[in-house]
């Protein structure tokens, strides 16, 4: 029987078709996979099915019956449950308040009966979590969870999940494969959304593909494969291996020196970080997220001031400029977060000028023409998919990241800082920021690439370093490494 | 039968200008219980509100007259509001220019106006300036809440000046808590013979123009919107985010200023207790109304301005107290806020 079946779907915003005459159909307990570019519409279709938005066009049929949804309270009703790409929790509410949030009708909340109800409700669907603990002191694997667990306590029958793993360290993204196959036994019917291929093809059961809006078409995972399903998604033949130039390497650029800062929780994030970069290098740091990438992200990128140590470009002393001054200084700064490296009330052409506003201005004002001329230029060579007046808002994830590093790069820097350049982006964006990446290095500058994808490190970086509880464990020529060696040094073993 | 239901998804673009509209009606269903309760009769005064004070030449003047000061004091919060610095002293930094201008307007009140009116003007300016630098340093150097901050001075302010009128500057001749005259030189003159239009209505557009020139049109605005839409993404894009919002407070705080200067020199020609009488508060709510667009925001002045008068002439006619306007102002804000939220939303028959 059919759980979902949406038919001639179509949606669009302004100009943009974000979903043009969509078919979906998910079976009764499988795991459905909806694969696609960065901007196929895939959240679109999702929250059309979610209630959060109203498709222009289409119906949609749950259990075989018609239904209008106009809200999420009707896809509650109707058995739809959706986590979504960010987490709609309240931090700072404990695990069973939030999940009870909104899903009561008494006037008094008795805080033991509801902890009570959540931990029968987790252990019954196998899904643990703590239901006494604050939200905000649970890690994003956690906070998942919670986010599956209050679909199901709202007897969700159908889930959907908007990219779940593109936040999860490995550990995490198999704990969530185990209870998702699990609760598939039980009767629960899943829509995964992901970029990551192999991981469609572990967990899901059919693949259906969209290309600029439209269904290009549904797969058994028996009957495809990554390539093919790479295929489908972006029109072409594509290459997800990546070859390193055999060239040698440059001068020492970027030399960072005994640097040592301190994290949210952690007092010492970063402790005594050393390690130099040539031009025409890429220098990879591999490692399981949360051992101290994102401090080393911020610190590079003048965000976060080192307690201690220097970074030195081509022998200056930078680790204290502000961010503003170490873009004139030559460094193609991106952020490991892109909505925290831009600013999404603003345009796409607005944000791209931000960084370089001295070269925008001519006699004290905005020379809007360039700003106008430059945003174009910048969105023919990345390929971004906007035009210069959308908000940066509207933008899908992979548009955001290229307009990012559009920013970064425009100024042909000496270094360039890309930090997890490619969470959460399609293989064709991947694809591309990769190759882009590789081509700074071509073109001589010394690349900074902090990726928890090791695939990623392996295929890019003339050098590895790995990065275990704030320390460097080793940096390694990609020649000699292996994904073993790697590995091990990831984990803290040797 | 029809079945309507709500649902989310953004309004048609023609409800757009309906809005202001559509929240004046709301607006006076819900006062007209309390006009009602004041013994009125609500349709007489909602046209003593809104039409009586457009017809004749000499009040409709009037409502310009009532618009200038909120027009300064409206501009002064959207330029801080712009930066996301929540400057709530409008209020004691139009007191503060008034200060400036009294003491210009005695001083140098017998030169000739083109010496005594610039300098009134700049002295208010950097009086407005100065009144909220403190807040503004907090605010960058402390992390202090300009909410706060900005607030208490405003209540600093009030008993200074009770102090200055009380002793040093209480007027020797009429022995009244209010200053000495300006001089001659220093009021602003009259655009209109026998109205009480003044060349501060005149500034106040003036202002709206640059304002809206700076915000949009320069790097310092393009900075400031930045930095308050999104204060990590402006840092990380290089925008020094503490001396943005630091020269966007103080700017904030100088043309709060001007609208001291224009009521001492345009209405009152001398410093009173009152001076401020809630404008930079009032300009909070214009600000609001006007969306924080300079021109929305003169607008809604214009339109606060109306409102103002039209309590007047609602009280002098049919004899319900004048605070009846300030309650359908309030009333009048929280209904337009409310119909933003509707605009999320869209009505469908089923
Ligand atoms: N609220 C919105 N307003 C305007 N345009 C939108 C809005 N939401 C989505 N879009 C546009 O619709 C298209 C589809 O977006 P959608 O978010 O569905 O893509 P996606 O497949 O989920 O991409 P990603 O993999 O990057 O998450 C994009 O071009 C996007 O810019
Ligand atoms: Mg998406």
């Amino acid at each position: 029987m059919l759980a979902v079946e949406m038919k001639g779907i179509s949606k669009h915003f302004g100009l943009v078709q974000a979903n043009q005459d969509v078919h979906f159909c998910l079976e009764s307990g499988e795991i459905h996979a909806l694969l696609g570019e960065n901007g196929a519409g895939k959240t679109t279709l999702m929250r059309i099915l979610y209630g959060l938005y109203r498709a222009d066009e289409g119906e949609i049929f749950i259990n075989g019956n018609k239904m209008e949804i106009h809200s999420p309270k009707d896809a509650i009703a109707a058995g739809v449950g959706m986590v979504t790409q960010h987490f709609t929790l309240v931090p700072t509410l404990t695990v069973a308040e939030n999940i009870v949030l909104g899903y009561t009708n008494s006037l008094t909340l008795s805080q033991k009966l509801i902890e009570q109800k959540v931990q029968a409700a987790s252990e019954r669907f196998g899904v643990s979590v703590n239901s006494s603990a604050l939200v905000k002191h649970l890690s994003l694997g956690e906070r998942q969870r919670v986010e599956i667990l209050k679909a199901l306590y709202r007897n969700a029958k159908i889930l959907i999940m908007d990219e779940p793993t593109a936040v999860l360290v490995p550990q995490e993204v198999d704990i969530l494969f185990e209870s998702l196959l699990r609760l598939v036994k039980n009767g629960l019917s899943v829509i995964f959304i992901s970029h990551k291929l192999n991981e469609v093809m572990t967990v899901c059961d059919r693949v259906t593909v969209l290309r600029d809006g439209k269904t290009v078409g549904t797969v058994n995972k028996n009957e495809t494969s990554r390539e093919k399903l790479a295929k489908m998604m972006v029109g072409r033949e594509t290459f997800l291996d990546t070859q390193r130039s055999s060239r040698k390497t440059g001068e020492s650029v970027y030399e960072v020196k005994d640097l040592t800062a301190s994290g949210q929780q952690v007092v010492k994030a970063l402790d005594n970080i050393s390690f130099t970069i040539n031009a025409n290098e890429i220098l990879g740091i591999a490692g399981v997220s949360g051992n101290g990438q994102s401090e080393l992200t911020k610190v590079l990128t003048g965000i976060l001031k080192p307690t201690h140590g220097s970074i030195k470009l081509e022998g200056q002393e930078i680790s204290r400029l502000s961010p503003g001054d170490l873009t004139e200084a030559g460094l193609g700064r991106t952020p490991e977060d892109r909505h925290e490296g831009t600013i999404g009330d603003l345009t796409v052409a607005e944000n791209l000028a931000l960084e370089d506003l001295n070269n925008y201005t001519k006699n004290n004002i905005l020379d809007q023409k360039k700003i106008h001329e430059d945003a174009l230029k910048k969105i023919d060579e990345f390929q971004i998919k906007a035009s210069p007046n959308d908000r940066l808002r509207t933008l899908s994830g992979g548009n955001m990241q290229k307009v990012v590093f559009a920013r970064a790069l425009s100024r042909r820097p000496k270094v360039v800082i890309a930090s997890q350049p490619t969470r959460g982006l399609d293989v064709g964006a991947t694809e591309y920021v990769r190759k882009r990446l590789l081509e700074e290095r071509d073109r001589g500058a010394a690349v900074i690439l902090i990726s928890e994808d090791l695939d990623e490190i392996m295929a890019l970086s003339d050098r590895i370093a790995v990065l275990y509880e704030g320390c460097i464990k080793g940096i390694v020529p990609t020649s000699e490494a292996t994904a073993e060696k790697i590995g091990l040094l990831m984990a803290g073993v040797c | 039968m029809f079945k309507f239901r709500i649902e989310r998804a953004p309004a048609p673009m023609w409800t757009k200008p309906l809005i202001p509209i559509v929240a004046i009606l709301v607006t006076f269903l819900i006062t007209s219980i309390l006009i009602i309760l004041a013994k009125a009769n609500p349709l007489q005064a909602y046209y003593h509100f809104l039409i009586t004070p457009l017809s004749s030449t000499f009040s409709a003047l009037e409502v310009l007259v009532k618009a200038t000061p909120l027009i300064l004091t409206g501009i002064a919060v959207t330029f801080a509001f712009t930066s996301g610095y929540f400057n709530i002293g409008a209020e004691g930094q139009l007191a503060a220019g008034a200060i400036a201008a009294t003491w210009v307007g005695i001083t140098f009140g017998n030169l000739s106006p083109i010496i005594a009116i610039p300098l009134m003007i700049i002295g208010g300016f950097v009086a407005g300036m100065a009144w909220a630098l403190i807040p503004a340093i907090l605010k960058v150097k402390l992390k202090v809440d300009e909410v706060v901050t900005t607030l208490l001075m405003n209540s600093i302010i009030v008993y200074f000046i009770s102090w200055l009128l009380n002793g040093p500057w209480r007027d020797p001749i009429s022995n009244w808590p209010q200053s000495p005259d300006i001089g001659s030189s220093a009021i602003f003159f009259r655009l209109i013979p026998k109205s009480r239009l003044h060349i501060g209505f005149i500034i106040a557009l003036i202002v709206v123009v640059i304002v809206y020139f700076l915000i949009k049109k320069t790097p310092l605005g393009l900075r400031m919107r930045a930095s308050g839409a999104s204060k990590t993404g402006a840092e990380f894009a290089g925008i020094n985010v503490s001396k943005t919002i630091f020269i966007a407070a103080l700017v904030s705080g100088g043309i709060a200023g001007l609208a001291g200067v224009s009521e001492v020199a345009g209405i009152h020609y001398h410093l009173i207790d009152s001076i401020s009488n809630e404008l930079g508060y009032t300009g909070i709510i214009v600000a609001t109304l006007g969306g924080l667009h300079p021109i929305g925001v003169a607008i809604s002045a214009l339109f606060i301005g109306l409102i103002d008068t039209g309590s007047q002439t609602v009280s002098r006619m049919l004899g319900v107290p004048v605070y009846l306007g300030n309650v359908v102002q309030s009333a009048l804000l929280l209904v337009t806020l409310g119909m933003l939220l509707f605009q999320n939303y869209r009505i469908k028959r089923l």
